[in-house]
């Protein structure tokens, strides 16, 4: 590990992607994640890569497409609007099986919404943005030292499985500063035997995402589901706090689940047996972790999200009924303080029925 | 220990860096530091402010409600945030620009002429320096060898001759802060 530097997160974010052997950008501002390309300009050239910035996002993920395919370790940013232009080039690689990194920095939707952090791209970002059959595998990380840890992770998985991997954060995560290390990280990308980089010497290759047959669209279909099965055997994360001898348990992600781990604290500290399930990848969804903790003691869930209430519903699919799961959030941008969570945690621990979401 | 704070002016007044030379010697020291800017509607009509804490434990939110400390450098910064402070908590005016009193009297307060003794010192940039040296001596929520330390850090390389003249203040923020210099 190297010295620990105060640092911006998008700007973290950004020299994680450069320190994982990522050579090409492109993209199209949007606020609040500039400070990605901003960096990238600076630092691409230095480490002999390629910055550019496109004349739109739709042009920005449609580069990323071409560098993937040529074997490139590339990546774009963007927040919920520009993410929202690049979900068709997303579901383009995802059929065409190119690998690429995406980072979102999630403001305030819908439109144009606000440019203040919110969790509200939760539903776009697991649930195919894009048209399709596809998945996509997507982090949460909950601190800057996560976001630069997951950075490199991402890069990897993305290479292993052929796929797009979405870092999902929100304006604050890319706003604020935190102390961060960058870890020593070995650039190990593999080898690729199913780029177009010229077909001088061997048979020409074809990357595309269209298949007219409907058997071949059939069996591709189904090919990418196993990779989707693998990628979620293998790849979900998810933290646990406190489970043992909880009676209720929070779920949140990211930013919130932070705010959700000093919660649990101050809770504790008041009697009240409160842990903790943070997602770490959203898709793969730790749906075993939850179902597990639903057939224990736990007496109630609460989800705390920035958005009118997304993430529940996988965990109310994690939980199938078994108990009674509550919601809290805010949106517009608001960061929901602490006091206001446990407020609604005592109401829940008072009657665990009453008000469930299941 | 948590120390909470708001420091809050117009663009240029060097509130940003301000908050970010107390995260870094706070992190200088070991401690849990986490810094955010305002960057959102607030910053249309030049006004800035960031939020700084420093803390023992793991931050759980960036996101400052409850400052136990603000410092404002200009009349909108007071007008926003003084009702935020929690009581007991400390206000430093830069009286120089701020003509106008607080209404509170549940808050510890220190009034600095910025402007004034940062010209006296050789330079108006240095007004941020003031308040932070103020800010450290009031609250220890660093120590000052710290902020000296991170100074280095945050003033980039083609800067440092200038990191002299920033130490006068700290010194001199400190001084007005515990009543060891009257300002003019």
């Amino acid at each position: 590990m190297g010295e620990k530097v105060l640092m911006k997160g998008n700007e973290a974010i950004a020299e994680a992607a450069i320190r994982a052997g990522c050579r090409y950008f492109f993209g199209y501002p949007i606020t609040p994640q500039n400070e990605i390309p901003e960096y990238m300009a600076r630092r691409l050239p230095q480490v002999g890569g390629v910055f550019l910035q496109a004349e739109s996002e739709v042009a920005a993920i449609n580069m990323v497409y071409g560098a993937a395919a040529a074997g490139g370790r590339v990546m774009t940013s963007s927040s919920g609007p520009g993410i929202s232009l690049k979900q068709e080039g997303l579901s383009y690689m995802a059929g065409a099986e190119l690998p690429c990194v995406v980072v979102n920095m999630v403001r305030a939707g819908p439109g144009l919404g606000g440019i203040q952090a919110a969790q509200s791209d939760y539903f776009q970002a697991t649930k195919g943005g894009g048209h399709g059959d596809y998945r996509l595998v997507v982090y949460g990380p909950a601190s800057i030292q996560e976001a630069v840890d997951l950075m490199a992770h991402a890069f990897d998985v993305a290479d292993r499985y052929r796929t797009p991997v979405m870092l999902l954060g929100d304006g604050m995560l890319g706003q604020m500063m935190e102390p961060v290390e960058f870890p020593d990280y070995q650039v190990n990308i593999p080898v690729k035997d199913w780029i177009t980089n010229g077909a001088s010497g061997r048979p020409a290759r074809v990357i595309s995402s269209i298949f007219l047959k409907p058997e071949e669209l059939d069996a591709h279909c189904w090919a990418m589901k196993r990779k989707y099965e693998e990628i979620a055997e293998n790849e979900t994360r998810v933290e646990c706090l406190g489970l043992d001898d909880a009676d209720f348990c929070l779920v949140a992600y990211g930013t919130t689940a932070r705010i959700c781990r000093s919660v649990m604290e101050k809770a504790r500290e008041s009697g009240l047996r409160v842990g903790l399930i943070r997602p770490i990848s959203l898709w793969p969804f730790p749906t075993n972790t939850i179902r597990e903790v639903a057939s224990g003691n736990v007496k109630a869930f609460l989800t705390v999200e920035m958005s009118t209430g997304q993430m529940i519903e996988d965990v109310m699919l994690a939980v199938n009924g078994k108990k009674p799961v509550h919601f809290y959030g805010k949106t517009g941008g608001m960061v929901p303080a602490p006091r206001d969570i446990l407020a609604k945690l005592r109401v829940v621990a008072d009657d665990p029925e009453k008000g469930r979401m299941n | 220990m948590k120390h909470e704070v708001i420091i809050a002016g117009f663009g240029g007044q060097g509130v940003m860096v301000a908050g970010e030379l107390l995260a870094y010697a706070g992190m200088l020291e070991g401690k849990k530091v986490s810094w955010l800017p305002s960057y959102g509607p607030e910053m249309r009509g030049g006004t800035a402010n960031c939020s700084v804490v420093v803390s023992d434990e793991e931050i759980a939110s960036p996101v400052v409600t409850e400052p136990t400390v603000l410092v404002v450098m200009n009349r909108p910064s007071l007008d926003k945030f003084e009702g935020w402070l929690v009581p007991g908590g400390l206000l430093i005016i830069n009286t120089s620009l701020v003509k106008r009193e607080p209404s509170r009297d549940d808050i510890n307060i220190v009034r600095i002429p910025c402007s004034e003794v940062a010209d006296e010192l050789g330079s108006a940039a240095v007004a941020n320096m003031i308040v932070v040296g103020a800010v450290v001596s009031r609250t220890g929520i660093v120590k000052m060898e710290s902020v000296v330390e991170g100074l280095k850090k945050v003033v980039p390389a083609h800067r440092h001759n200038l990191i002299p003249l920033n130490l006068k203040a700290l010194e001199k923020g400190r001084e007005i802060a515990l009543g060891v210099a009257v300002c003019s």
